[in-house]
Order: C-alpha cells, then structure tokens, then sequence
C-alpha cells in the first residue's frame, strides 16, 4: 500500500521586505499508514512553514513548488474547496498554544460540534453525543459538564487534551502536532504523549509530531526527518537515528542534550546560532558549525540519499561505522 | 568553594509567604511558608510545574514583591522590597535574569548603552574605564566587543540572553536569581547558556538560584536542587543522589517524566491529575491527591521539610517511622541504615 502522505521536492519562499525569502529548500518525505512520523529541528528550520504549506495557510504571496500526494491527490494542486474539504475533514492539526487554536468565546461543546455539523452533516443531538464521546477520547474529566465550560476554565494540559478532541472531531486520518506539548510541564507532557500514542493505535491514525525536542519525539515516533536551514539532513528509523546519528547536526543536536544517565559532564553545545533566512551559507548549510566539514561542503550541497537504513545529506559522512 | 571563613549564605530564604489578595476571590498564598539557602560559589535549582510558585518565590528573593510572611537575607542583611529610592549599593550586587530576553532587552537601544546603565548608576568604574569594561562585559558571556554598537534584534535568542546576563553582570553581582533562563531556546543555544552560567558561577564566584520547570537541564548545572508543589519545598538534596534516589514521590514523578532521546521508544510516565488551586490547596500533605503511595495520615496532617540524611530534607510522611513500606521511602530508609545513602 502506498504511504498515506507523500511530500516530494516541497520548495516554499515567502515575500519579505527585500524579495522572497526561501524557507523551505526542497524537502521530502513519507509519512505512512497508522505511523508517527516526527519532525525535529530548530526554530527557523522550516518545520512547521512546510507542514501549513500543504494545508494552504501560508500568507497571501507564498509560492509553494512540488508535490504533496494526501491519499493519491496533489493537495498543492487541489482547487480551495477541495483543499478545504480535506483539511477540515481528513487532516486534523494541533498547534503548540492551544489558547490561540481554541476560541475564547465559545463553548467547549460549540468548538466540538461546530466541525462533525459542518463536514460530517450530523443533527444537533448526534453532534452533541459526538462531542461528549470525543471528549471521553482524550479523557477530559465529567464531559458532560465541560461541554458547558469555557477554554480559560482548564488548565494548560487539559486545554491541549481539548484542542486534540476538536481536531478528532471528524475522523481525520492524519493529525499534525506542532509542538503540542512545548508549553507544558514534563508530567503533564507525558500525558499528553501517551494519549497520542493510545490515539494512533486506537483509531489508525497517522501523526506528523513536529517537536525541537528529540526526547518526546524519541517516546513515540517510528520515523524521522532531521530538518536545518529548510532541507532534511537526516531521516530514517527513531532507533537509527538516535542511537546512531549519521549527520555530524543530527550527533551534535543529540550531544546538546542533558542526558539523564549522564556523570556531571558539562553539555556539549553547538558553536555558533543556525543561520538566519536571508542569509544561508553556501554549499552544505551546516558547514560554517560543522567540525568535519572539508573544501566541497563549502562548494556543493549535499543531496538526500539513501545510506544504509536511512536517508543522509552529507558529503562526509564521518561516522559510517 | 568559598574564599575565606563566611559563615553567612549568599541568599538565604526563611518561611518565605507571597500571597495575592483580589477583592471577592479567596487568597492565594503562591508561597506558603518556603525556605531556601544558597551558599557563596554555589548553584541551586528550583524545580517545580507551572503554578507552584517559583516565579513569586523568585521576585520575592530579589525585592521584586514584598513577601507577607517570612525573610530574604542577603549576604546576611536584609532584603527589602524595591521602592521609588534607590536601592543601597550592596543590594544591587543581588541581580536577576528574566525568561524572555525579548522583552527584558530595550528593543530601541543599542546593547552598549543598556550595559553601560549599571556603570553609570553604580559609579563603580570610572568614566574613562567605562567602554574597556563594557569589552569585558561582552567577553566574559562570550560575544565581540562590536555587540555593543549594535541592536537586540540583531541577535538570537540564545545571544540576547548572553546580552541580558552581561547586563547583570555589569552590577557586578554576587548573586543572580535566574527565572527560566533557558526555556525560550533551542537545544544548542539551551547547552551553551547553561555552560556560560556554570563557567561563570565558578570564574566569578557568583552564586546562582536557577528557577527551572526543566529538571534534565537543572541536573547539568546545579550543586543543589530545591523541588517546589504548590508554594511549599517537598524535597531538597545535593544533584546527583536526588537524580539517583529521590526521597520524595513527587522528585520521583518529575524524574520519570523526563523523555530520554536514546531511541528506545520509552514512553515517560504521566503523574496522574493536575496542580490543584493554590486558592484551595489540599488538606494535610499538598501531594496527597496525586501521589501513588499516599496512606491515612497524609490527607489528616501536613509533613514538614525534614533532615532524612546529611545534606537531605523531604517533607513526607512516608519518611517517618511508622509509615507503611511503600517505594521510594522504604529503599530511603533502607539504604540509610546500610550507610549506602550519602
């Protein structure tokens, strides 16, 4: 069977003061039935400009180029009805403050019933019996009563359980969760994981799960893709990627890490900051960062290929074992 | 650690209270009784969920918010809240560092003239000393001496917060009260703050309170960890043992929680329920509702912050004698009475 989301030579440039700005540089990447799929990189990476990319939310005047095949069609070809129709009904998407995702005005049970009414033409009472059942999904306490309540009555972690719910709502087959749990505290983190790891078992569901942290994305991710400066580096199964990291940014993202078995060693960080939009380096974009870097990384970018069992961008590849 | 024979602690917090008072809404202690020493060279983490009052405990450490019960006392004086007058000249060797410098840093002026505040104010440096320290300033957090002449937006997050703590350090401090220093960063930048603030902590003698919700980080830095629920300490022991051992459940939750980035699938351990309302914290141990291994004095009584061993305190029933046998105190207990516990 063919993979549920199939991204290829995704390019996105957005207008920015002084011209068009390239913010994603050729990505691809697959994301399979019933998987979770992670994203890792920094800020400024691309990751989540190329996630909107493919649901059509990026700002008037973005140019986007490539392919994104949803279940066998192009949603970058798709007229905005269509587009709208998919987005709404098979794509359900997270973001990292559900304060924001949420309306403050509305009720629970409003924001809930507001989709399954719309995409799914359900009558009031069936919607009403859906919002509760969601509600009992992502174990929300008396959902019959928080149906009444308002966002700011919860406290973080149960409004991102909420903001999870409505984008259950109709069934999506694809959920993408840009650093759903960023803003919250590690034990309610946990919980918000587990959930979605209980969620893509339970319902066949296939997750996008952007994170900057390798942690979370090491709990429940199958897959990779390490993303720098708008391209992928690195991809491939979590325990390859993170037991044996193939690109030196991929290694030294790991080595920044506080590791919990750790001795009192001090961190290793990263020299220098990613660079900034405008302004990436010639050749391979790491390469100024890079301690194994040698004359053709500051020439020519090196392309995804597959090595092995993954998919690496690196002319030098020091750690082939 | 420490030069010379000072008895006295760099900061040292005694039953501090902050409580917040709104006409028709109950009061809420966010500090309710907690005590805290950092000694001189020394690096303590605060770690605590949102809501436990970290934050209030740190504003009231630096005279930020006047606390309404209990002391402050730096380097053995007192710590008075921050009026219109100027605060005396030893007070300001106590700084504090924000979580955001986006917006602790004065976007309309250049990172030279904003260093260069507390050399004016404080008068320690002549004028004519005053742009070779600005140099030093920039130096000792790891930026060019050409930073000064430019903007904060022309940094990154990571280069901003070096910005914000060189402009800390221009008071030439002796304490600094960092509130989540390291939460709004990436990864690199995350690992190369925490390496300045441990260099610094040892070039400089400084002593640091570092507020974190991050207990991985904390680990990486601190000599001593303070663990905070609901405006009250629970646990407090030297980094190492209480990462190896925690003596409190809530320690012991925290730590399972934390995701380990080997690759192995683990999926952390969730602690069931919420922060509940400080408004109407709990009755009798403020964990109770929470904790796996509660029994029939816990809701009944609250457990005070205790020794247990040398150099460790934690305020639970399960500590005590009588209590029934139940992970992680009865290992504790144990392994105290074979002299495995340092």
């Amino acid at each position: 069977m063919s993979a549920l989301l199939d991204v290829s030579r995704l390019r996105v440039r957005l207008p920015t003061g002084a011209g068009f700005a390239t913010i994603v540089d050729g990505v691809d990447y697959t994301v399979e039935r019933g998987e979770v799929f992670g994203v890792a990189g920094e800020s400024g990476s691309g990751k989540t400009v190329s996630m909107l990319a493919l649901l059509g939310l990026l700002p008037p005047g973005a140019v986007v180029e490539g392919s994104a095949s949803f279940d066998g069609r192009d949603l970058l070809r798709l007229p905005r009805r269509d587009l709208r129709r998919v987005s709404g009904r098979d794509v359900g998407m997270v973001f990292q403050d559900p304060l924001t995702s949420l309306h403050p005005m509305l009720s629970v049970g409003r924001q809930l019933t507001e989709h399954v009414r719309r995409h799914l033409g359900l009558d009031r009472h069936r919607a009403a019996r859906r919002a509760v059942e969601l509600l009992e999904q992502v174990r929300i306490p008396d959902p019959e009563g928080a149906q009444h309540a308002f966002p700011h009555q919860f406290s973080g972690g149960m409004r991102q359980r909420i903001a999870i719910a409505v984008a259950l709502a109709c069934g999506p087959r694809l959920l993408i969760a840009d650093e759903p749990t960023t803003a919250l505290d590690v034990t309610v983190q946990a919980g918000i994981l587990r959930l979605l790891d209980r969620l893509r078992r339970e319902n066949e569901l296939s997750v996008v799960l952007i994170s900057h942290d390798l942690g979370v994305l090491s709990s429940i991710a199958d897959r990779l893709s390490i993303f720098y400066a708008g391209r992928v580096v690195e991809s491939g199964r979590r325990e390859g990627v993170l037991q044996r990291p193939r690109h030196p940014y991929t290694r030294a993202l790991l080595d920044a890490l506080p590791h919990p078995e750790a001795g009192d060693t001090p961190l290793i960080a990263i020299a220098g900051s990613p660079p900034s939009v405008g302004s990436r380096p010639s050749g391979c974009s790491f390469h100024p960062r890079c301690p194994y870097a040698v004359a053709v990384c500051t020439a020519d970018d090196p392309p995804l290929v597959p090595v092995d069992d993954r998919r690496l961008a690196c002319h030098v590849d020091p750690f082939v074992a | 650690m420490t030069t010379g024979p000072q008895p006295v602690a760099a900061l040292e917090l005694r039953d501090l209270e902050v409580a917040y008072e709104h006409r028709g809404r109950p009061r809420v202690r966010a500090v309710a009784g907690a005590s805290l020493t950092v000694e001189r060279g020394q690096i303590v983490g605060l770690v605590g969920e949102s809501g436990c009052g970290k934050s209030s405990l740190a504003r009231a450490a630096v005279g930020l918010l006047e606390p309404t019960a209990g002391s402050v006392r730096f380097e053995g004086g007192e710590v008075t809240p921050l009026t219109r007058r100027a605060r005396s000249r030893e007070l300001a060797r106590l700084q504090m560092v924000f979580q955001n410098p986006y917006s602790s840093l004065n976007p309309r002026r250049k990172v030279g003239s904003q260093l260069a505040d507390a050399l004016t104010v404080l008068a320690r440096v002549p004028r004519s000393g005053r742009r070779g320290r600005l140099a030093e300033l920039l130096e000792l957090v790891g930026l060019p001496a050409t930073a000064a002449g430019r903007y904060p937006h022309e940094f990154s997050g990571g280069q901003r917060q070096r910005i914000a703590i060189a402009r800390t350090l221009a008071a030439d401090p002796s304490v600094l009260v960092l509130d989540e220093p390291l939460a709004s960063l990436d990864a690199s930048a995350q690992a190369q703050i925490a390496n300045l603030l441990v260099n610094l902590s040892r070039e400089l003698e400084l002593s640091l309170l570092l507020i974190s919700h991050d207990l991985a980080i904390v680990r990486h830095v601190a000599d001593t960890v303070c663990v905070m629920y609901l405006g009250v300490m629970v646990e407090t022991a030297p980094t190492r043992p209480l990462w190896d051992l925690p003596l409190h459940p809530y320690t012991e939750a925290l730590i399972g929680a934390v995701p380990h980035a080997d690759g192995a699938g683990f999926l952390p351990e969730a602690l069931p329920g919420e922060v509940p309302d400080p408004a109407r914290p709990p009755s009798g141990c403020r964990f109770h509702p929470r904790c796996p291994y509660a029994f029939e004095r816990c809701p009944r009584e609250e457990p005070a912050l205790l020794r247990v061993v040398e150099g460790r305190s934690a305020a639970c029933w399960l500590q005590t004698p009588e209590a029934p046998p139940a992970r992680p105190a009865d290992q504790a207990g144990r392994l105290a009475t074979e002299g495995r516990l340092e």
